[in-house]
């Protein structure tokens, strides 16, 4: 049986003769209990042919679903159930969705442990480039063994050059060095106890850490693909991110239409959607709100990663230019990403007019990217979109 | 991948003689495997033909199978196929007493494959053995030309859709009934409507004069030498220029290809060949399916309870026989749906109902009370298995009848802005609505053929015949450079697509904030305007053109 990196050479041919590639990284989200959500990493492809496209109906008044048959009793016009358009965390639903913090880690972990491979896939078969600063570091419950500590009297190794600190310091206190220019060593009285071994002994591993910020708009305006492009390339970000920094990784996810609010996991993250307005600066806010309150700039590389259509309610931008500002006072990156919707065509959308505008791009290039990209894109573009965001 | 024990096999046998009796036609040999559900999801790809030659496609759906099965484990129960002898599998979960029902399934199919006429032209082959030759084939040329037979494959798999199945169906049938309706059909529908242009009286004249002549044995055609003394001319010549344009997209290519008739190029029409005719194959499958699960669902319950080997398993057997074949309140269910038609279309023949005097009643009470006991309904639906693909049998069988008995509705699903929910309700009751419906779902590719008057100078004129459909539009470049590789040329292809005048604000309101669609919507019902346009793929890059 054929292997995923074999799959994804072969692909990488194409290009060479003249063809686009193929092969899709897809994400199987399996939804499970509370926040228990598990993805599966899996290669994905179309075969492209000419085939109808069911999905512009013809005879459909606005607001319908597609139809489909049904059985049962009832006249012409009478209600036969109803679904909630979102699943909402909670409300309204009496069970709840038993969110214990125990459960969440399992889920967490094995998503992880996905992400890792998919993030080692994108970096080394779409060579994303590998992080050159990893920053501040900060200790973590892990251990390693090593020959750090120090015993008198008896041990492994001898340190030489703590036991004649030692040596000289108790020849000092008996008073056998008079003159610390010159110095007999000759003289030197030796106890026992002076000798000073390393032994063998747990560390503390260091590792550098990673805060991501998840923002993404998910307002009215976000139909359909936007919202899928968005998602991907966070999700591809996430596993970048997760490779890079082996594994230490902490996310956060917000969601935003003229309110913020953070969500606890990627699955509620991805699905969530919403027929509201749209107000920019809320996320961006609850990242400094967080931050701040969480004292978290200190401990951390933190990246924000922003998704959006382009569209806002606030068309000069300022409020969400003010935040920027201050995240950019401490984050690591910021990555914009807007995913335009075919009919905007080549016209600027308002975030990146605002963006443009102010300058921020140009005066903290080092810190703030932004990509533009239509909403039909493949993952190649994506990726290409993840490089600039990066870079 | 193993064979079933003895002990199963010869449980098999019986049934095989209890199916038999009940009127189903098969041939004497099968073979059964048992099969895990890592098999199951390996073979899939493959369309379950585990001969089917290699393709990086099939890897690439395997190893997502297998992710899809690590999030979403499933337990499919039997698969089988259409060879000589028919295979089937079984999963290695099954216990035994569902084994004798899921046999008695896999027999219907078995008859269904070996007895439908759709599936004529799969009587003469073994897929399984063909497939074998083809495979190996596919494998020597890798071995030689490399990645590019690869190429070849996904570029005549693009347009494998596209075969003209039903037009090799009706040469294989016409030819073995012995005559050729050409003549008749260009009499009729060229020669007196386009040509002559002959009023309708005289046209329906002439049909009366032909059924006369059926009935006396005359040949109907003195006469009209003796009327029209050029019409043999004509036909022959218009049957000359007709010929090519028959052919389907992978023909035509075969056929007149510059780059294929390359003597280094040669190699690639055996891939496509390969690739046309698998694809030709499974044609009457997927233009089968609610018949043919609905054939087989049918005499599994038939069957099964009638064995008295079972005993004591009866609830067991009702609890998957529901899960498979219960009507879902919301969604279409191809096993349910054609199980009960098979049952209503018994049941109306045995009561004489597919009859005019039934037709013509119009009062209701006599109409539920008609019965003429013919009892002819078992016979009746043999016919139907033996003639009917999922279009005829949905468009002539669903009635009202049957939508009233199984109190079937279209369901609609529309968004409730005060629940924030999706509410389903009941559409329609009526036939005619149930009935779009269902076909709406059917298997239908679209009608694209090569224009042969626009088809010169080195490019390839394809047209597609709109039925207000569009071509699925991100897809259209992809198939378009794989026809242009294998055609040696530019390729135009004339479709329709709506024109943006007539797609007021945009589609994504719709899902995302419907409420907010209809309190603006006013001019939004109009129905979308078309506009044909043509698009040009010339050296790998796509074009579009308004006509």
């Amino acid at each position: 049986m054929i292997t995923l990196d074999e799959l994804l050479e072969r692909d990488k041919k194409r290009e060479e003769d003249g063809f686009k590639r193929k092969i899709r990284i897809g994400r199987i989200v399996k939804p499970g209990a509370g926040n228990r959500e598990k993805i599966i990493v899996v290669p994905t492809t179309v075969e492209e042919k000419f085939v109808h496209d069911d999905t512009l109906l013809i005879d459909q008044s606005p607001g319908e679903g597609e139809p489909t048959g049904g059985t049962g009793e009832g006249e012409e016009g009478d209600v036969i159930g109803e679904q909630p358009v979102r699943p909402e965390e909670g409300e309204g639903q009496g069970e709840g969705d038993g969110e214990g913090p125990g459960e969440g880690q399992g889920g967490e972990h094995e998503m992880e442990a996905n992400a890792y491979e998919l993030g080692k896939v994108l970096s080394q078969d779409f060579e994303l480039p590998n992080l050159k600063d990893k920053g501040k570091k900060r200790a973590l419950a892990r251990y390693v063994y090593d020959l750090t500590d120090k015993n008198r009297g008896v041990g492994q190794i001898l340190d030489k050059k703590a036991t004649l600190k030692k040596i000289v310091e108790t020849n000092m206190s008996l008073g056998r060095i008079p003159d610390v220019t010159r110095i007999d060593t000759a003289g030197f009285v030796v106890s026992p106890r002076d000798l000073i071994f390393r032994v063998l002994s747990r560390e503390k591993q260091y590792e550098s850490q990673a805060l991501v910020f998840f923002l993404r708009d998910y307002s009215g305006s976000m139909g359909g693909k936007v919202t899928q492009t968005v998602v991907s390339q966070h999700v591809m970000l996430y596993s970048w991110l997760v490779y890079q920094y082996e594994r230490q990784v902490e996310t956060r996810f917000i969601l935003h239409d003229t309110e913020a609010r953070e969500v606890t996991d990627f699955q509620k993250y991805y699905s969530y959607k919403v027929a509201g307005g749209t107000k920019v600066y809320t996320a961006f806010q609850m990242v400094n709100e967080i931050v701040e309150k969480e004292n978290l700039a200190r401990d951390y590389n933190i990246y924000v990663f922003y998704g959006t259509d382009g569209d806002d309610w606030e068309k000069d931008g300022k409020q969400t230019l003010v935040e920027i500002e201050k995240i950019l006072t401490y984050a690591a990156r910021i990555g914009i990403s807007v995913v335009k919707h075919t009919y905007t065509g080549t016209k600027e959308t308002e975030v990146e007019k605002y963006i443009q505008g102010s300058g921020v791009l140009d005066r903290h290039s080092h810190l703030i990217k932004m990509d533009v990209m239509g909403e039909n894109v493949d993952d190649s573009r994506i990726i290409q979109g993840i490089k600039t965001l990066i870079s | 991948m193993e064979l079933v024990n003895q002990h199963a096999k010869g449980i098999m046998e019986e049934c095989k003689l209890r199916a038999r009796d009940a009127g189903l036609r098969f041939d004497d040999e099968t073979l059964e495997y048992i099969v895990t559900n890592r098999d199951m999801i390996e073979l899939s790809p493959k369309i379950m033909i585990p001969t089917l030659y290699d393709y990086w496609v099939h890897d690439v759906r395997v190893l997502s199978g297998k992710g899809m099965y690590e999030a979403y484990p499933s337990n499919p129960y039997e698969t089988v196929i259409n060879t000589r002898p028919a295979i089937s599998f079984y999963n290695d979960n099954n216990p035994d007493w569902l084994n004798v029902m899921i046999f008695y399934h896999v027999l219907a199919h078995i008859d269904f494959f070996q007895n439908n006429l759709y599936y004529k032209n799969t009587w003469d082959v073994d897929l399984a053995g063909q497939a074998l030759a083809d495979k190996r084939l596919i494998a020597q040329l890798r071995s030689e030309k490399g990645r590019w037979v690869d190429y070849v494959i996904e570029f005549a798999r693009g347009m494998d859709n596209l075969v003209g199945f039903h037009r090799d169906l009706n040469r294989t049938l016409t030819r073995e009934q012995g005559h050729v309706p050409d003549r008749i059909d260009f009499y009729f529908d060229r020669f007196l409507q386009k040509i002559k242009s002959v009023p309708q009286h005289v046209y329906l004249k002439e049909i009366d004069r032909y059924n006369q002549c059926q009935k006396d044995h005359a040949d109907f055609f003195d006469q009209v030498i003796e009327q029209h003394p050029e019409f043999e001319e004509i036909f022959q010549k218009e049957k000359q220029k007709i010929s090519p344009v028959k052919m389907d997209v992978m023909e035509y290519i075969l056929k007149y290809s510059s780059f294929l008739r390359r003597e280094e190029n040669e190699w690639m029409k055996s891939v496509i060949h390969i690739v046309r005719g698998t694809s030709l194959y499974f044609q009457p499958q997927l233009r089968t399916k609610t018949m043919n699960e609905g054939w087989a669902s049918f005499w599994h319950a038939h069957l099964f309870l009638k064995d008295d080997r079972i005993r004591g398993h009866e609830t067991d057997f009702a609890k998957v026989n529901a899960t498979v074949t219960a009507m879902p309140k919301v969604g279409l269910n191809p096993y349910a749906l054609g199980l009960r038609l098979f049952e209503h279309i018994q049941e109306m023949e045995d009561r004489g109902r597919y009859s005019l005097d039934y037709f013509q009643l119009k009062d209701a009470v006599l109409r539920t009370k008609y019965d003429r006991t013919k009892n002819t309904g078992t016979d009746y639906i043999f016919f139907v298995r033996e003639n009917m693909d999922d279009f005829s049998f949905i468009n002539t069988f669903v009635d009202q009848e049957f939508v009233d008995r199984h109190h079937l509705f279209v369901a609609g699903k529309r968004f409730n802005p005060q629940h924030n929910t999706w509410q389903y309700y009941i559409k329609s009751k009526k036939v005619a609505d149930y009935k779009q419906m269902v076909i709406n779902t059917l298997h239908h590719p679209p009608d694209i053929y090569v224009v042969q008057e626009k088809t010169g100078n080195g490019v390839l004129y394809l047209n597609h015949r709109f039925e207000n459909k569009p071509l699925k539009q991100d897809f259209i470049e992809n198939t378009m450079i794989g026809i242009e590789f294998l055609w040696g040329g530019p390729v135009h292809l004339e479709t329709s697509v709506p024109s943006a005048a007539a797609q007021p604000g945009s589609p994504y309101i719709n899902f995302w904030d419907p409420g907010a669609a209809g309190r603006a919507a006013d001019s939004r019902q109009s129905p979308i305007q078309w506009k044909r346009v043509r698009y040009v793929l010339k050296d790998r890059k796509l074009h579009k053109q308004e006509l």
